[in-house]
């Protein structure tokens, strides 16, 4: 029995194509990934992301219990303020990546991937158990009680206050959601109840992703695609969102990211501070800043006309095989074959010219910087 | 997505038959090309080629998915069609024109008869 949002109802009346995703019935397009992608990066699309986890942590200890276990230093955001970071094991290994968020002075909000809620709420309760602080931590998994959206592209900016109207009620004090700067986060007022907006995303366009209640979010969908409308936005399915992360070469968790990778290999060592104090998984990932790794995750485009690359394509390079591609589509921003994958550091340069096993013949690809695409 | 001409003949896995004489020219169908919504890229048989029925002679690709394309017919790839190679799209804009994907010298004229006729291909794909 497959998981629904409290969107289903809006996929089915728009005519998304449902498919599986992890547990859920999700739509993976609903006109063309093509169109859905395109309009992201034009104008605005709307995605129900609703099958994420939020994890509460608060108490006094909540900021020193937070930094035993993520990578990233939470004491640089301060109220209101989010960052990036990852939750790893005693190896170094990525049991998750995820966005951390300072809603007040004790109360942290973690948003985790679907895939990974259990285990990350798993792993947080156990490491809460036999922490010090303990008596002054308290952990939550409030997926089930939050619904949520995420609306990206560059003209959201020109309609979303009027869905959002206010001031905020908590979080970064700001006099309208559009003011909100990168990374921050604040309450407001919608309908009934309090919704959560923070200026992030997962498509390397500007946008907002709103948590809140099941029946704040159904409003806020219709009411987002009635004010974006005149403005072309459109609703977005997962498919769209893999091409956009792919081509802002974000990573996604299963595939750029495993519990056996580290976040120096994967090319996230910024979001790994080493002089915060200890943290799970620390001495390996000093050791490995300090010395290097053997294997790092590179983006690579096609070079002659092909097939797109896919994930689990092997790589090969000097007559032997490397790795894996671990994300691959065809770019609808680039119009060739683009992808991630895991190769030999000695090999991790741009330029470097590397080959692509697709149905058992080799095509020629690229080591490029990342990302593919960046917005203007 | 239900457009389904009536000269030509179907086969169960959506791709379609125009005889001309001994030559059979093939592609896929509109509700083909409508299921896979954008089509990226498209790999053809060589020329020369020998097939079966049912042999797996071609791949389609979406944004999302590799799909694999068998022939209806039996006999040798005489003509391969360039156009869709560089313009993938076609497959979605002309399905059953310009999206057309190889000519084939039949083997084997009988086989024509064994494939779906139009009305039989309508109602499998629920119309």
């Amino acid at each position: 029995m497959l998981k629904r949002t409290p969107l289903f109802a809006a996929h089915q009346k728009l005519g998304g194509k449902l498919v599986e995703y992890g547990g859920w019935e999700m739509p993976v397009y609903y006109t063309s990934i093509m169109d859905e992608h395109q309009a992201v990066r034009r104008a605005a699309g709307l995605f129900d992301i609703s099958h994420m986890g939020e994890i509460t942590v608060s108490g006094s200890a909540a900021p020193w219990f937070l930094n035993s276990v993520l990578t990233n230093d939470i004491d640089n955001i301060g109220p209101g303020g989010g960052q990036y970071t990852l939750l790893c094991n005693e190896r170094g290994g990525v049991i998750d990546d995820l966005y951390a968020y300072q809603l007040s002075q004790e109360v942290y909000f973690l948003i985790v991937n679907a895939s990974r809620t259990e285990a990350d709420v798993a792993w947080l309760q156990a490491r809460a158990a036999e922490f010090p602080g303990r008596e002054d931590l308290r952990l939550t998994d409030a997926s089930h009680q939050y619904a949520a959206v995420a609306v990206q592209g560059p003209r959201v900016v020109e309609f979303i206050d009027a869905c959002i109207p206010g001031t905020a009620c908590s979080g970064t004090r700001v006099d309208r959601v559009t003011a909100l700067k990168k990374n921050q986060i604040a309450g407001f007022a919608c309908g009934h109840a309090n919704v959560q907006v923070s200026r992030t995303g997962y498509t390397g366009e500007d946008g907002f992703e709103i948590v809140g209640r099941d029946d704040s979010i159904r409003q806020l969908w219709d009411g987002i695609l009635a004010a974006g409308g005149p403005f072309g936005i459109r609703p977005c399915g997962l498919g769209a969102r893999d091409t956009l992360r792919t081509e802002a070469c974000y990573p996604l968790y299963g595939h750029e990211l495993d519990e056996n990778t580290t976040p120096i290999e994967a090319g996230l060592g910024f979001f790994v501070s080493l002089d915060k104090g200890d943290f799970m998984g620390r001495s390996i990932l000093a050791e490995q800043k300090a010395g290097g790794v053997s294997r790092k995750c590179v983006a690579f485009k096609m070079t002659d006309k092909s097939a797109p690359p896919r994930p689990q394509y092997p790589i090969w390079a000097g007559g032997a095989k490397v790795g894996d591609v671990t994300s691959g589509t065809q770019s609808p921003s680039l119009g060739v074959g683009i992808g991630m994958g895991y190769v030999p550091s000695e090999l991790a340069k741009p330029g470097e010219v590397i080959g692509i096993e697709i149905r058992g013949r080799r095509s020629p690809a690229v080591v490029v910087r990342k990302p593919f695409y960046r917005r203007s | 997505m239900n457009n389904v001409p009536v000269d030509l003949k179907y086969a169960k896995s959506h791709e379609w038959a125009r005889l001309s004489g001994d030559v059979a020219t093939v592609g896929i169908t509109d509700h083909a090309q409508h299921e896979l919504t954008d089509v990226v890229f498209v790999e053809l048989p060589e020329i020369g080629r020998k097939l079966k029925a049912g042999d797996a002679c071609a791949v389609v690709e979406s944004v999302k998915t590799a799909s694999d394309i068998y022939s209806p017919v039996s006999g040798e790839v005489v003509e391969v069609n360039k156009a869709v190679v560089d313009n993938p799209a076609l497959v979605n804009s002309e399905p059953f024109a310009g999206g057309w994907f190889y000519k084939i010298k039949l083997s084997d004229a009988a086989e024509m008869a064994a494939l779906l006729g139009p009305r039989e291909y309508l109602s499998q794909i629920g119309g």
